[in-house]
């Protein structure tokens, strides 16, 4: 449940933003990451931006959530 | 890559052999437990390696008690449950929100906002927001919590369970579970804490702590340089996590946590009461606090089932030692909350146990 995803801000109006991961978008607020600006890379818990990520660590976190996720779809075929 | 994966496994081989007995290392956190058992790490270790998946699971460790507190909102009329989807599934004494309320009010919310806005949208009725995590997800909590005492909102209330991830692992050191040799520190958490929070425990109580993301590179590295340590004879707080994780943490999240909230003595699921270890609103928030304002007393809550949850999340059994898994408690009919979650252990070995989880 602490997983946080890292993100884009595409959008960002005082401290509510709209960020993008792998193609999906949806809002978020900046309020514990003062600091952010539109066009970072950060980490969004909760519909919270808590930190500021690089590109190549966000796109290690892609990777590994999109294999978690054929994983879960292999294993799901697997038990039926 | 193969090259930095044998060299940590190189070490610690050497630390198993120097020490010539089992090292127990301690996970506290569900995606780390999760990555672990679906990577097979666990069977690529040295046999004197253990690894202990402890309270890392915030659905996990919440007590029964706040449980049953929930499921007695949710029979008023004049309240509408807003939730993490996670929590629906859990058993109380009675049932669980899935199975024993009416399911029209009870809201799964994906963000504090959203349980917010619930209130905004409901004005006749009293929104408990359900407010379990860790130090991750306590500041979330916290922003709303202010943004509905600074727009008036007052038929916005939150159920505090969000816990501290350092009193559960004082706790276990102290009393719990003396066989604990070191921790592999959430990666999440820190984000907000920061490593140098878990300076306690490797300076007062000498064991190793060690903040790891969640690629398999990363535990791996990370075990590594516990067990490093280990073979030194040091204890020292340490981040392999570098890229988001620093010594220092987020002090924006730090500051609006202890604003809004004091830590105050708490019941743990499996751990019992532990000092200073829950988030309470503070006095100047009160009012938004759902115990207050329907006030309920926390007690524990007896366990009838033969739940064996407590023990395993203090490392000191294993899953299938219970008598309750595979049998009564899947994770199509839980009994207990570490079957509920994904990032439970006992759904992680009913799920990858039997056959990724031990050598064969």
């Amino acid at each position: 449940m602490c997983l946080a995803i890292p993100a884009r801000i595409v959008e960002l109006k005082g401290d509510k933003a709209v960020v993008d991961a792998m193609g999906n978008r949806w809002r978020a607020r900046t309020t514990l990451l003062p600091e952010a600006k539109l066009g970072d890379l950060v980490l969004i818990h909760a519909g919270f931006a808590i930190s500021l990520v690089d590109e190549q660590e966000a796109k290690k976190t892609w990777d590994l959530l999109r294999e978690i996720d054929d994983f879960e779809e292999t294993q799901d075929k697997v038990s039926g | 890559m193969l090259e930095r994966i044998y060299r940590a496994q190189k070490v610690m081989d050497d630390a198993c052999k120097r020490l010539g007995r089992q090292i127990n290392i301690m996970e506290v956190c569900g995606t780390h437990t999760v990555s672990i058992f679906r990577t097979g790490i666990r069977s690529t270790l040295h046999d004197n390696l253990k690894l202990l998946s402890g309270p890392g699971c915030p659905v996990c460790v919440t007590d029964q008690s706040y449980i049953d507190i929930v499921l007695q909102l949710a029979e008023r009329r004049d309240v509408l449950i807003a939730t993490y989807g996670d929590m629906v599934r859990v058993p109380g004494k009675t049932g669980s929100l899935e199975t024993k309320q009416p399911h029209s009010n009870v809201k799964v919310v994906l963000s504090s906002e959203d349980a917010l806005q619930l209130a905004k949208d409901n004005r006749g009725k009293t929104v408990v927001f359900v407010a379990i995590g860790f130090e991750t997800t306590a500041p979330s909590t916290a922003v709303v919590v202010k943004q509905a005492a600074a727009e008036g909102v007052d038929n916005f209330c939150i159920l505090s369970g969000h816990k501290l991830v350092v009193p559960a692992m004082r706790a276990l050191v102290s009393e719990k579970n003396h066989n604990i040799d070191a921790f592999l520190c959430p990666g999440h958490v820190s984000v907000i804490i920061g490593y140098r929070a878990f300076a306690e425990i490797a300076e007062r109580f000498d064991r190793p702590c060690v903040v790891a993301g969640f690629e398999p590179m990363q535990i791996i590295e990370g075990l590594g340089e516990i067990c490093r340590q280990l073979a030194a004879g040091e204890a020292e707080i340490k981040s392999v996590y570098t890229a988001v994780v620093t010594e220092q943490g987020n002090p924006t999240a730090q500051k609006i946590i202890n604003e809004c909230f004091e830590p105050v003595d708490g019941y743990w699921r499996g751990l019992g009461k532990i000092q200073e270890s829950t988030l309470r609103l503070r006095d100047k928030y009160g009012r938004f606090d759902a115990l207050k304002r329907f006030e309920i007393t926390e007690a524990p809550a007896e366990d009838s089932t033969g739940c064996r949850c407590g023990e395993v999340l203090c490392g000191l059994i294993e899953p299938p030692e219970c008598a309750l898994f595979e049998k009564s408690c899947t994770p199509q009919s839980p009994v207990g909350p570490c079957m509920v979650s994904s990032e439970g252990t006992c759904a992680a070995w009913f799920k990858y146990g039997r056959t990724r989880n031990t050598k064969q």
